[in-house]
């Protein structure tokens, strides 16, 4: 195993280091994933919550075409008498029940998971993108820039979001995609905070000065030196936000702005159930939670099994 | 440190300028204004509501008048739906209610999300690591939504311990259920960043060093690892406090509790520019302050760190 | 006329104090806590009369300032502030005479000047009144020139002739220009209390009213205390106090909160009605109250969708509409199907009989396809259009059942599109819609609080539907003395032209506990008094 230079250096190193760097950093790149691969698939835990996970991808995108019903076909018979007649039931093919407007559920949790993990997914890799490089750059060019970046953010986070979403939503005539736009908007501030916070105290490390000592670009030294101590960091609040994407989403259509009738959404599932709980529909709360609860803890072991992977000092 | 803070205090003040000015843009172009109505008002009705409020002003002149009445006057203007209360009123009325169980869902989720977190990453990979991320896990995926309903059937239906909602002045009994729905999220979110940060400070150098040196685990946590590796969780919590103190639409609204969550979300609906425009200020201000009070303590925990 | 001084006697007669001490109205034994709390959705805007917007204002209101005139159980007026009132030869002059008793909560006496600055402060443009129009709707003389700035304040129609005598001047003879005095909007103010405290005024410790409770605390988003005022002029007879309004944004957990006994008035949540009806048969009820819910279709020229232009197309619509499903199967609280506009529980108005209304559902569905085939529309050539509703689960709900309807039985294609409120109404306003949710309460107890509505002349016309006929017919009935034949021709104009698809006549459902009692259940305005409640002895 080759060791790698991050974080493994003491001052005494630093000689060595000048000669040694500009041949690492590619055997670093390449080994570093091979290395992460295997670690990752000796994690069992891990490797269950990409299993988990890629089941209920697969009940996401396949599981409509499973069912005898549609999403949105709302059953007259059932609908107001859910409580009786809506039950799980496997003979009239509603296996997780219906809702109030007798529509079946498993339907419509496969398409609710399904705009939830892209609005989830899609919603935390532009925040860890967009947020990782914002903050690695303000934190490590700091001054001027530091501040002027970071004051963008308070700006950001203060500014009446829902005024941003309803005007996104109604120029755009409630487009999908706008959704995506608005939340990703939001969410990466908080990643672009943390992201900064780490790269202050990076920067100052002996092996960040020695790059900088020898003429490294600045941009170089983000991207090869600063970005890849910061994976654990990212990784972890990545698999945070995508729940919080979710449950942005969720908020965003009780608000009436986000995922429009009679398409839904996890979160808005989650919601109609919890109002109706105490009134013997129970199922239209257990179900859409325990995929959001499966989903959330796969995430979390995936995310968490790349942690450790990606970790280069975790040996 | 002390020029620091001293720039810093100083560009506040366009940074606040900034926000006003593009708070206002903003709200004035999303469409229904505080007088649509669902029973249309009549023109003169609106003409007199207009000219009674100064909406017949072009906007810059608008956003001058407002930034002078604050400075002049301390006056952040009336509320236009509320309409015997000013935006002090309703400040005066609801912060302090979110002020105060924010404050305490934010003592309590950051020492139980730290505590959490630390157990996690020192007993990393073992049961005791996979109950504490399960414990935040669930705790993040319950979102108060479902928390507030829960709870009230558990501690007031079936207990009968707690009440429903109200707020009374803040006594502990009206505190306790909105604490526990505001702070489980962020628990879980306090948790698991230290988790991750802790995780990454014990296979440090440094931290090695203390314990090839055969200093026990808990002196290594709370001498050694505890410091640095807090600081992507105070990064988290600069804003998450900001977020605590000024409430939640939804505790506000199913607890009744009368803060400035809910009121913010309705003067956003209702089109209440003034009211919208003094909590997004008042927002501002404390993302300003709180996010600079992070920065000093950076410096705090890792000396190295200039500005 | 008649009938007006029949109950006002009848009035007098109720108003006076029945062994208030011990027992209620009908003599039952009074339990010793009369402490009652009840459930709001939304705060209180306002209580400041001249300012006050919604109904949760006025139920508040009503119980610190008296006007003119009350409403009985039934909708009837009894006297409050007056005792007794003359009509001139001409019906335009009224005179009222105040009660000498009447009290402010600062001990000054009640005298006309109260209402002549209260009435002309509404109309002041520097007040800049939502209700304004209120004023110029009941006809007093130079209200609307007022309001529009034409003419000073001192040329209301309002005088006051002495301190117990109280002149009004109205435009046209108005029938039910009595019944208009109930509303909040023409109460009198306590010119003092202005004065002191300005914009203040209505701060705990600052409202000065007449009414029989005084405000105490006034918590926006968590509750309003009222206790028993003693300078009420009747204050031997209100039994119930403190009286506290619970903000509860949340019907669910308002529900909750009346089981967890915190509540004794509550609302029941969508859909759960029968249910919870079942479970608290003397508790839980519904009761008629006058709104209407309706889809309207945009009839703009060049605006909204040109299908709908097609009358047959929107009879098709209406017709295909099966109201006892969203009625039965969403809301499940007795609403009543609406196939014209008007609710029936509108004092003296009778719902006329359109054609559809008779039919069965299957007949409906058969002549609405077949006038969609004869509109030109088919699977070859769909029909397509959208709608637009505020957000709310219950408009979704209902959104969702009739998309599904026209689909099913027409197969026609409707998009629901929801938008946050202020949208909607802005998009409605401005006639950016194809078809759209709306709903109407009304402002009084008589017909023409929702006809008019249509008129082309009516800036809340939002279809921009436009009927001679129909314009003529309103006119008219404003000078009748029994309109009520026009509104029925009226309705039939509505219904035959289908600018508007009604959909329901609203229900108001509740739980109240059964120990209290003197709430009222036949007042289609849903308007009560707190001084009338008390709560027996079980």
């Amino acid at each position: 195993m080759i060791l790698s230079p991050i974080g493994m250096l003491s001052p005494i190193d630093m000689s060595a280091l000048t000669a040694r760097l500009a041949t690492l950093d590619e055997v670093k790149g390449r080994s570093l994933w091979a290395d992460a691969r295997s670690r990752f698939a000796r994690n069992k835990a891990a490797v269950a919550g990409a299993i988990v996970l890629v089941l209920c991808f697969a009940y996401a995108f396949l599981g409509q075409a499973l069912s005898p019903h549609t999403f949105d076909f709302t059953d007259f018979k059932i609908m107001g008498h859910a409580a009786e007649l809506g039950r799980p039931n496997w003979s009239n093919g509603h296996y997780f029940g219906a809702d109030d407007l007798g529509r079946d559920l498993f339907a419509r949790t496969a398409q609710g998971t399904r705009i939830s993990l892209f609005v989830g997914v899609i919603g935390a890799f532009i925040s860890v993108v967009v947020g990782t490089i914002y903050g690695a750059v303000a934190g490590y060019v700091g001054g001027r820039t530091d501040q002027i970046m970071m004051r963008i953010v308070d700006i950001l986070l203060a500014i009446p979001f829902m005024f941003v979403l309803i005007l996104l939503l109604v120029m755009s005539g409630q487009s999908f995609l706008m959704l995506f736009v608005g939340i990703a908007m939001q969410s990466w501030l908080g990643m672009a905070r943390i992201v900064r916070g780490q790269t202050l105290s990076l920067k100052n490390k002996e092996f960040i000065e020695a790059a900088r000592a020898i003429g490294v670009p600045t941009f170089t030294i983000i991207i090869r030196h600063i970005l890849p101590n910061l994976l654990g960091i990212v990784a972890v609040y990545a698999t945070l936000l995508v729940p919080e994407m979710i449950l942005i989403e969720s908020f965003i259509s009780f608000l009436g702005l986000g995922v429009q009738a009679p398409r839904t959404s996890l979160g808005a599932l989650i919601a109609e159930g919890a109002k109706t709980m105490t009134y013997g529909t129970l199922w239209q709360l257990a179900f859409p939670l325990f995929f959001f609860v499966t989903t959330m803890f796969a995430f979390y072991f995936v995310g968490d099994g790349l942690r450790d992977a990606l970790d280069p000092k975790d040996r | 440190m002390l020029n620091y803070i001293i720039k810093r205090l100083a560009i506040a003040v366009p940074t606040l300028l900034i926000l006003i000015v593009l708070s206002y843009i903003l709200m004035y172009a999303a469409p229904g204004g505080p007088f649509t109505r669902e029973k249309a008002l009549p023109p003169q009705v609106i003409a007199n509501l207009t000219a009674r409020y100064g909406f017949d002003e072009p906007l810059w002149k608008q956003i001058l008048i407002y930034v002078w009445n604050i400075i002049a006057h301390f006056d952040f203007g009336p509320s236009y739906i509320y309409k015997d209360r000013t935006v002090n009123d309703i400040i005066a009325q609801g912060f302090p209610v979110t002020l105060r169980y924010g404050m305490i869902a934010f003592v309590v989720s950051a020492l139980s999300g730290i505590g959490l977190g630390v157990v996690a990453a020192i007993n990393h990979n073992s049961r005791l690591d996979y109950a504490a991320v399960g414990i935040s896990i669930g705790a993040q995926v319950l979102p108060n939504f479902v928390m507030a309903p829960i709870l009230v059937l558990v501690f007031t239906l079936w207990l009968g311990w707690l009440p429903g909602g109200g707020w009374e002045g803040g006594e502990w009994r009206y505190v306790i259920m909105p604490v526990i729905a505001l702070a489980t999220s962020y628990m879980a979110y306090i948790a698991r960043i230290t988790r991750g940060s802790m995780l990454e400070v014990m296979t440090s150098n440094h931290i090695r060093t203390a314990r090839a040196k055969g200093l026990p685990m808990s002196k290594v946590v709370l001498r050694h690892a505890l410091k640095p590796a807090l600081l992507p969780v105070l990064s988290f919590l600069g804003p998450a406090f900001v977020g605590m103190i000024t409430g939640s639409v939804v505790v506000d609204m199913y607890f009744s509790t009368g803060g400035i969550g809910k009121a913010f979300v309705d003067s956003a609906q209702n089109r209440d520019y003034a009211v919208m425009m003094g909590i997004t200020l008042l927002v501002g201000i404390l993302y300003i302050a709180f996010n600079l009070l992070v920065d000093v303590l950076y410096a705090w925990i890792d000396p190295k760190i200039r500005y | 006329m008649k009938h007006l001084l029949l109950t006002t006697i009848l009035g007098l007669s109720l108003a006076t104090p029945v062994f208030a001490e011990k027992y209620g109205a009908t003599g039952e034994e009074l339990a010793a806590d009369q402490a009652y709390s009840y459930y709001m959705l939304d705060s209180a805007k306002s209580l400041d009369p001249n300012l006050a917007s919604s109904v949760e204002d006025a139920d508040i209101i009503r119980s610190l300032i008296e006007g003119l005139y009350e409403e009985d159980a039934a909708g009837a007026i009894i006297p409050a502030g007056a005792t007794s009132y003359e009509v001139s030869a001409d019906l335009t002059t009224y005179t009222f005479h105040l009660r000498p008793e009447a009290k402010w909560s600062n001990g000054d006496p009640v005298v006309a000047g109260d209402y002549v600055y209260g009435w002309q402060r509404l109309v002041d443009p520097a007040t800049a009144s939502e209700y304004a129009w209120y004023m110029e709707l009941a006809q007093v003389v130079n209200a609307g020139e007022i309001t529009r700035g034409e003419k000073p304040l001192s040329d209301l129609g309002v005088t006051a002739i002495d301190d117990l005598t109280l002149e009004v001047k109205i435009l046209a003879p108005l029938p039910y220009f009595p019944k208009m005095l109930t509303h909040t909007a023409m109460f009198p103010i306590n010119k003092k209390a202005i004065d002191q405290f300005g914009g203040e005024w209505t701060k705990p410790g600052n409202y000065i009213g007449n009414g029989a409770y005084t405000l105490s605390e006034h918590l926006v988003g968590e509750k309003l205390v009222m206790t028993k005022s003693p300078t009420y002029w009747n204050a031997a007879s209100v039994i119930m106090s403190p009286i506290t309004a619970v903000t509860i944004n949340d019907e669910n957990a308002a529900w909750t909160r009346w089981v967890a006994g915190e509540l004794d008035r509550s609302t029941v949540p969508t859909g759960q009605f029968p249910r919870l009806k079942a479970e608290y048969p003397d508790e839980v009820s519904s009761n008629p109250s006058a709104c209407s819910y309706t889809y309207v279709i945009n009839l703009a020229e060049g605006k909204g969708n040109a299908a709908l232009q097609d009358v047959r197309v929107r009879k098709a619509l209406a017709y295909a509409l099966d109201r006892n499903i969203v009625i039965d199967n969403i809301l499940q609280a007795g609403q009543i199907p609406a196939y014209s506009w008007t609710p029936g529980a509108m004092d003296g108005f009778t719902i006329p009989a359109t054609d559809y209304a008779a039919w069965t559902q299957d007949e409906r569905n058969e002549k609405a396809r077949a006038l969609l085939a004869e509109a030109g529309y088919g699977p070859d050539k769909p029909l397509t259009f959208t709608l637009n509703y505020n957000t709310s689960e219950g408009h979704q709900k209902i959104a969702v059942a009739i998309q599904q309807m026209w689909k099913q039985t027409l197969g026609v294609a409707m998009t629901p599109q929801n938008f946050e409120w202020a949208v909607h109404t802005d998009k409605m306003h401005a006639g950016d819609y194809d078809m759209a949710r709306y709903a109407w309460c009304g402002d009084y107890n008589e017909a023409s609080t929702f006809l008019d509505l249509w008129t082309s002349y009516s800036g809340n016309n939002d279809t921009k539907y436009a009927n001679p006929a129909y314009d003529a017919l309103m006119k008219d009935a404003k000078t009748m003395a029994d309109p009520n034949p026009n509104y029925t021709k009226a309705e039939e104009v509505l219904a035959a032209d289908m600018p508007i698809i009604p959909i329901y006549h609203y229900t108001q459902v509740r739980v109240v506990r059964k120990d209290i009692k003197g709430l009222p259940t036949t007042n289609v305005l849903n308007t009560w008094y707190a001084k009338n409640l008390y709560r027996i002895a079980q």
